[in-house]
């Protein structure tokens, strides 16, 4: 009996001890970054204080990823091939169609609409209402979980872009003059006249801002929910309709027809950002829901993968696009022409090869590509209507009724929308990385370098220099011995000029003034036996 | 091939009757909340503000007849107070209706010292006519409205203050000598002396039953223990202590209360050098008393002021005035920690809310959780200047700046100064009870 009890402590044992390491990614998901280093700290109890709240934190995090089995009963969805021969992407809609239940199959479908040709998509937040614009009028709110078409409005004449506001209630168009903002009925609320023709319109949900390019490069950040104008700033590089929020830190980035991509705020008139990525004009831009990873698309058949960290390239694949979307398991979809490949990194790596492929119609041509929020189905916008089909393992499975809830009802709606007001973010909280918030701002002190200091640094610049000097060869007499000295003693004297300033500047070098040589101190008799200095 | 998409059923999902409660699902991912430490921190800053707002610290107020003296609380009853006047009116409180209950009627002078027994069952007072009673506190049921004295003393001097033993059945008198008394006996037990000054208060040692500490008008201190025959030890100080309170949860330390200001910790340990100088007052602080938390003590001043300091804060957490609110001569903190009783020149017992914005009464569980919340994310963020400005100066910064815009605008003939100097909310740190003045110009900001 003893020997048993033994075993059974021996077998808990190591199942306690199997735990840590499948809990040891999701713990490190919660923690939010490394632990404080406290070597330094000098103050005991402040230390212990501290030490004490980091226990905490990992307590909590620990907590939480023990609890995920209880919270977070659904699994993603996944597409595997049988066997090495069968590949994902060979594997079309109809085939997913026969092997799926039929609330899922109901998610594929197409809708024509050949005379308001092409449709811009949107969906809330929740996944549960999508907004429909055609280019030649046609504006629709479609109820996508049970199929119903809530609203429809024409309203006689060119629509670029179409944008819920913080939820189903309110959208704006960019209509060919101005932009206007539509209520829940369809009811034109507000006409804002002072972006001009406006391109493109994003909105950022936790700062009520509606980000809007217009035909002359210009972009506009309007506060919805004050109806105040936060920044108008002339981006200087011309008219553009690639734009992009990066979900992550809430930042604007523009793709210009130069290659470059810059990212905005809108306290700022100058770009935080302006990185070139391609050869030739961008076509399109996404962002990865973790803020770290870019996908730019170039005219030139590029479509590479940027690490915003660094930013550096991670990966560069070929093809065109179109569009470009990333759904919030980090799948991406690139569409061009009537073609649409999704993209995936297999065990999150990001390296990403293919997955899924999708051919629409031949004369079909997409413009606007969509994941649907927890739900593992892509909207595609084109020219003969829109359609959506199903991309398995791109919604996220498990939602947080606080965050967006795809089940509202419509009390909880209002209440949200109140929620969302009181947690409005200030237009100034926005920036490259939001985690800076609530750290230690390090002052600046200018160090005052010693005198030995600045001697050494002076004399390795003129050291580089000297080694760095290439005459150039001129011909006609101008390249003498005397003026190429002349001309090196130029250029290390421009070296050393700055130091001389700074030293200058804090008084430490003063004019020497010349000495009265001693033949003017002589009388003038006695001056031809003074002392002359050697020539140097 | 394996496929599998997310489905989602509605039953699942939603709730099966319309009386049941909605259905909640959480992911505490933090992808799913991108920019979490800005909507914490707007988050703070709302909440500082809301406690800005629902900072109404005064209850009501008791009056008496004359200004009042001294303040004795009954540790067995949390709501009853016992206050005593200048012209020798001492009553029992109702905290909770606020009114009177019994009248103890009888001394003819001011009432220097009330002081309760340790069961609570009789009460000491001692006054400027020479004269110590002993009353017992009647039961709720009793229907008397004045209580007649069981025994009294009369002696020489005038008695300055009078104290309880925390456990035991002595209390002790201070005058012109210090007495220590016994319910039973009809003369002082033991009498100390150390000096020829008179000596002001008494307070014994919430740990130590025997311990117990003097302040005198000659600047000093004096430690004694009641088992023996000499003082312990004196301290002397540049000024003169007006009361001393210990600290109950740590009973080796103790603070005293200045003519200068200030406020002394000591340990009784170390008498050479204090732990701490709580400064902030601007006349000689009268009374000081512990909360039984140990945590924080209250001060009642000269200069018509309530402050509450942190056991270990330099400077006060909060300060209570108003313009109807005179000298303060006496302050206690209730025993359950939720109040503090102010007794002052203007014949009024005042009592506050020892957190300002505290919601009283029952608390849903979701109301506490939401004020915890609130708790931690200030504490998180108060060293962020905005956050900061709002928990030390209130909103009426905010209101500062608007009227002062207004004043050069208009060309008034008002200064900046005169006009913040009427919203007191601008100037000090506090909340004024009467703000009809500050709530208007609010009103009209907001």
């Amino acid at each position: 009996m003893s020997v048993k009890a033994t075993k059974e402590e021996k077998e808990k044992e190591t199942e306690e001890e199997k735990l840590p390491e499948d809990l040891d990614l999701k713990v490190k998901k919660y923690l939010r970054g490394g632990a404080a280093n406290f070597d330094d700290l000098k103050d005991k109890k402040l230390k212990g204080q501290l030490s004490h709240r980091e226990f905490l934190y990992g307590a909590s995090a620990k907590a939480a990823a023990k609890y995920e089995k209880w919270l977070m009963p659904s699994e993603g969805g996944y597409l595997e091939a049988d066997g090495p021969v069968e590949k994902t992407w060979r594997i079309k809609q109809e085939d997913i169609r026969r092997e799926v239940d039929i609330s899922s199959s109901r998610n594929q479908h197409d809708v024509i609409l050949p005379e308001f040709s092409p449709y811009t998509l949107d969906f809330t937040s929740n996944g549960q209402y999508m907004a429909a614009a055609g280019r030649k009028g046609h504006l629709a709110i479609v109820d996508v979980k049970n199929m119903i078409p809530r609203r429809e409005i024409q309203v006689g004449e060119t629509v670029r872009d179409v944008v819920f506001l913080q939820d189903q209630s309110f959208f704006a168009a960019a209509q060919k003059k101005y932009t206007y903002i539509y209520g829940q009925e369809g009811i034109e609320a507000h006409c804002l006249k002072d972006q001009g023709a406006v391109l493109k319109l994003q909105f950022l949900k936790n700062h009520f801002l509606l980000a809007s390019i217009n035909k002359f490069g210009q972009l506009h950040y309007e506060d919805v929910s004050m109806g105040a104008m936060i920044g108008n700033i002339r981006t200087g590089l011309g008219r553009t309709d690639v734009m992009q929020v990066n979900p992550y830190n809430a930042v604007v980035a523009l793709g210009h027809s130069g290659g470059t991509v810059t990212m905005w705020k809108p306290t700022s008139s100058a770009p935080l950002v302006k990185m070139l990525c391609h050869h030739g004009p961008v076509s399109a831009l996404a962002f990865h829901p973790n803020g770290r990873l870019m996908a730019t698309a170039g005219k030139e058949r590029k479509i590479k993968l940027w690490d915003l960290r660094k930013f550096e390239v991670l990966q560069t694949l070929p093809g065109h696009a179109k569009t470009l979307d990333f759904s919030q398991k980090g799948l991406l979809a690139c569409g061009t022409g009537s073609f649409v490949q999704v993209l995936s990194d297999f065990s999150g790596t990001q390296n990403y090869s293919r997955y899924m492929n999708h051919s629409m119609v031949k004369g079909y041509k997409i413009s606007n590509l969509l994941f649907r929020p927890y739900e593992d189905v892509l909207g595609i916008g084109h020219s003969m209507g829109w359609s959506s089909i199903l991309i398995p393992g791109s919604g996220e499975p498990n939602f947080d009724s606080w965050v967006a809830n795809p089940f509202e009802t419509r009390k909880q709606r209002g209440e949200k929308e109140v929620h969302l007001l009181l947690d409005k973010l200030p237009p100034e909280t926005i920036m490259l990385d939001p985690t800076k918030i609530g750290t230690v701002k390090t002052a600046r002190k200018k160090e005052k370098s010693t005198k030995k200091e600045i001697e050494a640094e002076m004399e390795a610049t003129v050291e580089a220099v000297k080694e760095g000097i290439n005459m150039k060869k001129k011909t006609k007499g101008r390249s003498k011995p005397s003026k190429k000295l002349k001309k090196r003693q130029e250029i290390i004297a421009k070296a050393k000029r700055p130091f001389l300033e700074q030293q200058m500047h804090d008084g430490q070098l003063t004019i020497k003034k010349q000495k009265i040589s001693e033949e003017v101190a002589l009388p003038k008799s006695l001056q031809r036996f003074a002392r002359k200095k050697a020539a140097t | 091939m394996k496929v599998k998409t997310i489905s989602r059923s509605t039953d699942e999902f939603t709730r099966e009757r319309s009386n049941d409660l909605q259905r909640v699902f959480r992911n505490y991912d933090p992808k799913l909340r991108p920019q979490e430490k800005a909507v914490e921190y707007v988050r703070a800053l709302n909440a500082a503000k809301l406690e800005k707002i629902f900072g109404r610290p005064f209850v009501g107020a008791m009056e008496h007849n004359e200004a009042i003296s001294c303040m004795a609380k009954n540790p067995n009853h949390l709501k009853g107070i016992f206050a005593g006047s200048e012209d020798g009116d001492i009553r029992l409180w109702d905290i909770t209706s606020r009114r009177t209950v019994r009248k103890f009627p009888g001394h003819r002078g001011a009432v220097r010292g009330l002081t309760a027994s340790t069961d609570g069952s009789r009460l000491v007072s001692c006054g400027a006519d020479c004269i110590i009673r002993r009353w017992t506190v009647p039961v709720e049921d009793s229907s008397e409205d004045s209580v007649k004295p069981e025994d009294f003393h009369i002696s020489k001097n005038a008695y300055w203050g009078v104290d309880h033993q925390w456990k035991g059945d002595q209390f002790a008198t201070v005058g012109a000598q210090v007495d220590i008394w016994n319910h039973t006996s009809n003369a002082p037990v033991r009498s100390f002396q150390w000096g020829t000054d008179t000596v002001i208060s008494v307070r014994f040692n919430p740990g130590h039953p025997d311990l117990l500490a003097t302040s005198a008008s000659d600047r000093s201190i004096t430690l004694y223990d009641v088992k023996t025959t000499i003082p312990i030890k004196k301290l002397i100080m540049q000024t003169k202590t007006n009361s001393i309170a210990w600290n109950p949860m740590e009973p080796m330390n103790f603070t005293a209360a200045n003519e200068d200001g200030n406020c002394y910790s000591y340990d009784l340990r170390k008498l050479n050098e204090a732990t701490m100088v709580h400064t902030d007052h601007a006349a000689a602080v009268m009374d000081i008393d512990y909360s039984p938390t140990g945590r924080e003590f209250v001060t009642g001043s000269y200069d018509r002021t309530v402050r509450i300091f942190r056991y270990n804060g330099g400077h006060s957490r909060e300060i209570y005035h108003t313009s109807r609110m005179q000298r303060v001569f006496c302050v206690k903190f209730s025993c359950d920690a939720s109040y503090v009783i102010s007794g002052s020149d203007d014949y009024n017992l005042r009592l506050w809310k020892a957190m300002a914005s505290e919601q009283l009464g029952v608390l849903l569980p979701r109301e506490k959780k939401r004020h915890e919340y609130d708790e931690a994310l200030k504490n998180r963020y108060k060293h962020l200047p905005e956050v900061k400005r709002i928990l030390r100066f209130g909103l009426g910064t905010l209101f500062l700046v608007c009227i002062k815009v207004y004043t050069y605008q208009y060309e008034s003939s008002f200064s900046p100064l005169l006009l913040c100097t009427g919203l007191d909310t601008g100037t000090t740190r506090g909340h004024t009870w009467c703000t009809r003045v500050s709530s208007s110009a609010q009103g009209h900001w907001r």
